[in-house]
């Protein structure tokens, strides 16, 4: 390739693209190379609460929740896929003061020691519990099979889920009944 | 009223108070951090262990769009910075490599851009011209030294130091003269902390020319103080703040060559500079552990009694002797080899050796070389077991320091200061129901079934440590304590320590809530901003709570003495008839009459009382008297198929007496976390290096950390023999449930497959492994 060439294709190719990530019901306009991951994009957001802890979609510690059910590891994703997804992350579960209930769960239970991999697990709890709301430990820890700890070793992660879990059935029972009764049960 | 009744009782599984910020992603990790104008650095690794640098180009990553700036060892040199005084203080270590390389994925430049994408696609254009040098990848190819791994140094040999300890001559003699000899080659094989969050900093200059820098830290005050010793920055003009820290466990003890690029290139490009590891760099170039190489020599009495210990070590030490062991220790503290056991007599030694490996062997969640002894003297006790035909727990019990021996001075000169062995396994024993096991266990042999039960009885020391002792570069190993209490009772308390996922914001709140009668969740903790904290040598080694844990009561107490002085005015009495009861002051004989802390706080800066100081604050340095000696007993039982090589644990039991508990649900938190690398190192996790000097699980993929489902269930048990020496009793646990496991685990393994003739296989027992060894027992036995 000549000189003259090569110009020409560095300035034809205009390395960014324009995203628009969704998430947690918000509008985040971006300039991102295509190969840019979504781990990244969403920290440059300004939500910080989605970490990377490796380079080999191993960890666990980035991942968010695609359109309400899907758990992914955002670092093994581009930032130009979630366009047009719903995406959410531990920033959108529950802030200090309204915990949810996973969140809540995880604090009783004793679930989590230096924080870092906290945002990962209780993502990939949430989208679990979407899917299976009476889940028996071992499901639990199949779930949470691409989700490492280093601090906490697992019983107490898989406690606070199950505690979650249990929490979440109580309320739609109790919603159920409150729709059944019209709000005197 | 009763103490307990409130909320500051010590003792109590209060919820941290630190969970909030972590469960809603409002942590604030090193990486969080955004400057605006902040560069990006990426480092060039090499792909060689062993090679000479010809030459370095620079100018294709120069060229790339957005790089300020390319460093080399060259550079570095130029300014004077291009070596880095290592922990240990015998060596130093190549900032960025200079003539040479010395293990594959060295440090060789350093780049800056304005995205952390350009300088990662710059840092692939720098352009190295290697010349490939035979590699030394293991210490026994080392000691013959035939190549010369450093010829930077005054000595012209690959070995680094010989460490010795106990009687020899006595030793040999007893040996000599003992009815029963064991004798095992055991592997603690290199393995790396690996924290989840990785390492990294932020380095930033002011208009003043201070440096303030963000970093990984489990020790930011020695940080500041290497970083000033490196780059001749006065102390003063060096701010290091340790924020929120994803996990440590020994690997974020040392300060790495990224660091001192990061603040070179602030430096001169006028700018903030971030440096994040990726997950590959933190397992290849930083802070490894164990790689301990132990011959093991038990003699005993027929009747079981042991006679002598004799270990042997050779220790690879990589490409620098970088290890993070105390000067005064310089193989830590594997001294306390002997463990739980009397032995009359004991001999240790040991020679490290440079080879082309990543260099900085830290203390992975134990305290200096107390795994790999722990692990040497219990598989140790199972083969003398094995050898006697004895039941390892009755030998264990026959040899154990007896409760009433304490201070116990080993044979290797440690003195122990309390315990209660036998107390703790017999504990286990009846919670784990274990003659019901041996039961079932000779049930199954007698159907071919391969089932184990492996115990540890282990002694761990930790609380490093009295300065006598203990240094890191020199400075001591106290730590500080500095509490100020508010006029309306609410406080904030400081320390040299710096928690990684601990829990001290709630623990320390918790002893200070104690010792002073305050509600904990308004005591604020603060740790890990050198501006503010005193001076302290930080969170490893379990030393937080053995040492500045006691820093904390003792300045509480000061602080209740300094009260008693307001008090007494309060109360309208003399300050000697003023006496602290039930959490309040109140007059001798008149327990009636009686003011709180909190109402004594106000006093202190509202109505002093004439002639008295004003001001409710103290701080304090503590030095310990001694290290202290958590112990415990682990159970655990394990299923192994022979057809396939898969060990199934079926129950693990863990009984810690760390002494005196201050939040019960923390401590369990720590022991199931320990537990979990415990089976990790027993079971999966390694970094191999091949004979050609390659790294072998340079990610994790390679790299097995346990998930959920593999990790066992585990069981835990507790009992309490205060250390007669710390203020409240307390001995520190975070590492004695990694230091204790892996010997239990193997043991286990051991015992399930000692009706075949095993009578050994090295971690990690992979499938693979354990499969080996029943074919190859099968074939022996000519099955
Ligand atoms: S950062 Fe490790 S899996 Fe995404
Ligand atoms: S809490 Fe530290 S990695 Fe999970």
């Amino acid at each position: 390739m000549t000189t003259a060439e090569r110009e020409t294709e560095t300035t034809e190719v205009d390395p960014t693209r324009r995203v628009t990530l969704k998430i947690n019901g918000k509008a985040y306009k971006q300039d991102v190379e295509p190969r840019k991951l979504l781990a990244y994009a969403i920290r440059d957001t300004g939500l910080k609460g989605t970490h990377v802890g490796c380079d080999s979609s191993a960890c666990g510690c980035c991942v968010v929740v695609l359109d309400g059910d899907t758990p992914v590891k955002s670092c093994t994703m581009f930032a130009v896929q979630a366009e047009g997804r719903e995406i959410t992350t531990v920033e959108g579960l529950g802030q200090t003061g309204a915990l949810h209930p996973l969140q809540q769960a995880f604090w009783d239970q004793h679930g989590l020691q230096c924080g870092y991999c906290t945002p990962g697990m209780l993502m990939t709890s949430y989208a679990m519990l979407q899917h299976h709301s009476d889940p028996t430990d071992q499901e639990v820890r199949e779930f949470l099979g691409g989700n490492l700890c280093r601090c906490t070793g697992y019983n107490n992660i898989v406690k606070a889920v199950q505690q979650a879990a249990q929490v979440l059935r109580d309320d739609k029972v109790n919603q159920l009944a409150n729709a059944a009764t019209g709000g005197n049960a | 009223m009763t103490t307990t009744d409130k909320n500051y009782s010590m003792g109590k599984s209060m919820k941290r108070k630190e969970d909030p910020r972590f469960l809603t992603g409002q942590g604030n990790y090193v990486d969080d951090l955004v400057i605006p104008g902040m560069l990006s650095m990426a480092i060039v690794h090499s792909p060689y262990p062993h090679a000479r640098i010809k030459g370095i180009d620079k100018t294709a990553a120069l060229a790339v769009p957005g790089v300020k700036a390319v460093i080399t060892g060259e550079d570095l040199v130029a300014a004077s910075l291009g070596w880095l005084p290592t922990f240990h203080g015998f060596d130093k270590q190549m900032v960025l490599a200079v003539g040479k390389v010395l293990f594959q994925h060295q440090e060789v430049a350093a780049v800056f851009a304005e995205t952390r994408e350009a300088a990662m696609d710059a840092a692939e254009l720098v352009d190295v011209d290697y010349e490939p040098l035979d590699p030394v990848s293991t210490p026994f190819e080392s000691m013959k030294d035939e190549t010369i791994l450093r010829d930077d140094r005054e000595n012209k040999t690959n070995h680094i130091f010989h460490w010795e300890s106990g009687h020899q001559d006595e030793t040999e003699a007893a040996l000599a003269a003992s009815e029963v000899i064991i004798n095992e080659k055991v592997y603690s094989p290199r393995c790396h902390p690996s924290p989840l969050e990785p390492c990294g900093c932020v380095a930033q200059f002011d208009s003043m020319g201070r440096l303030h820098f963000h970093v990984t830290s489990q020790a930011p005050h020695v940080h500041r103080t290497a970083i000033s010793i490196v780059t001749g920055i006065p102390e003063d003009k060096i701010h290091v703040i340790s924020p929120d820290i994803g996990g440590g466990f020994g690997n974020k003890v040392p300060v790495y060559p990224g660091y001192v690029c990061a603040i070179v290139g602030a430096l001169i490009l006028k700018t903030p500079v971030k440096w994040i590891e990726t997950r590959t760099e933190n397992l290849t170039t930083t802070g490894f552990a164990r790689d301990y190489h132990m011959d093991v020599t038990i003699g005993a009495r027929a009747d079981g009694t042991v006679t002598a210990l004799k270990v042997k070590t050779v220790a690879d030490h990589g490409a620098f002797d970088a290890a993070a062991d105390p000067t005064q220790y310089p193989a830590g503290m594997f001294g306390v080899v002997t463990g739980s056991y009397d032995f009359p007599v004991a001999f240790t030694e040991l020679d490290a050796y440079f080879t082309n490996k990543a260099p900085g062997g830290v203390a992975y969640r134990c305290s200096f070389r107390v795994t790999e002894a722990s692990y040497a003297i219990e598989r140790g006790m199972d083969l003398l077991a094995g050898e006697l035909k004895m039941d390892p727990a009755e030998l264990r019990k026959k040899n154990f320091v007896q409760k009433d021996e304490f201070p116990y001075k080993s044979a290797l000169g440690f003195t122990y200061d309390s315990g209660d062995y036998e107390g703790t396994l017999d504990h286990a024993m009846k919670l784990i129901g274990y003659d019901d096991l041996r039961k079932e266990q000779a049930e199954k042999r007698s159907r071919g079934e391969l089932m184990g039960i492996g115990l540890s009885t282990f002694t761990e020391v930790v609380g490093a440590g009295p300065s006598k002792h203990f240094d890191i570069l020199g400075i001591k190993m106290f730590d500080s304590a500095e509490i100020r209490i508010h006029p309306t009772g609410s406080g904030i308390i400081r320390t040299g320590t710096k928690s990684q996922g601990q829990g001290h914001e709630t623990t320390w709140a918790q002893i200070v809530a104690e010792e002073l009668g305050l509600d904990p969740q308004n005591l604020l903790v603060e740790e890990g901003d050198t501006d503010t904290a005193p001076y302290g040598l930080g969170t490893y080694a379990s030393r937080s709570t053995p040492v500045a844990g006691a820093a904390l009561a003792l300045a509480a107490r000061r602080i209740r003495e300094k009260a008693r002085v307001f008090a007494a005015h309060l109360l309208e009495a003399s300050v000697d008839d003023v006496e602290w009861v039930d959490h309040k002051f109140s007059i001798m004989g008149a327990p009636d009459k009686s003011v709180t802390m909190k109402e004594v706080a106000f006093a202190a800066y509202t109505n002093p009382g004439e002639g008295n100081e004003p001001g409710l604050e103290a701080s304090l340095y503590y030095d310990p008297p001694n290290m202290t000696f958590p112990h415990g007993t682990y159970i655990a039982v394990v299923d192994v198929d022979a057809e396939t090589g898969e060990v199934k644990v079926r129950r693990f039991l863990a009984v810690d007496d760390c002494g005196t508990v201050i939040n019960p649900m923390i401590v369990e938190g720590q022991v199931h976390g320990g537990l979990t690398e415990g089976y990790a190192i027993a079971f999966m996790q390694e970094i191999p290096y091949d004979a050609q000097g390659n790294n072998m699980a340079p990610n994790l993929m390679e790299y097995l950390i346990p998930t959920a489902v593999e990790s066992p269930i585990w069981e835990t048990g507790s009992t309490v023999t205060p250390s007669p020496h710390h203020p409240i009793g307390a001995k520190g646990v975070g590492e004695s449930p990694n230091v204790g496991s892996p010997a239990a685990f193997v043991n286990a393994v051991m015992d399930a497959l000692s009706p075949l003739g095993v009578k050994h296989i090295d971690m990690p027992l992979t499938r693979e492994k354990v499969w080996l060894a029943v074919q190859n027992a099968k074939a022996v036995a000519g099955d």
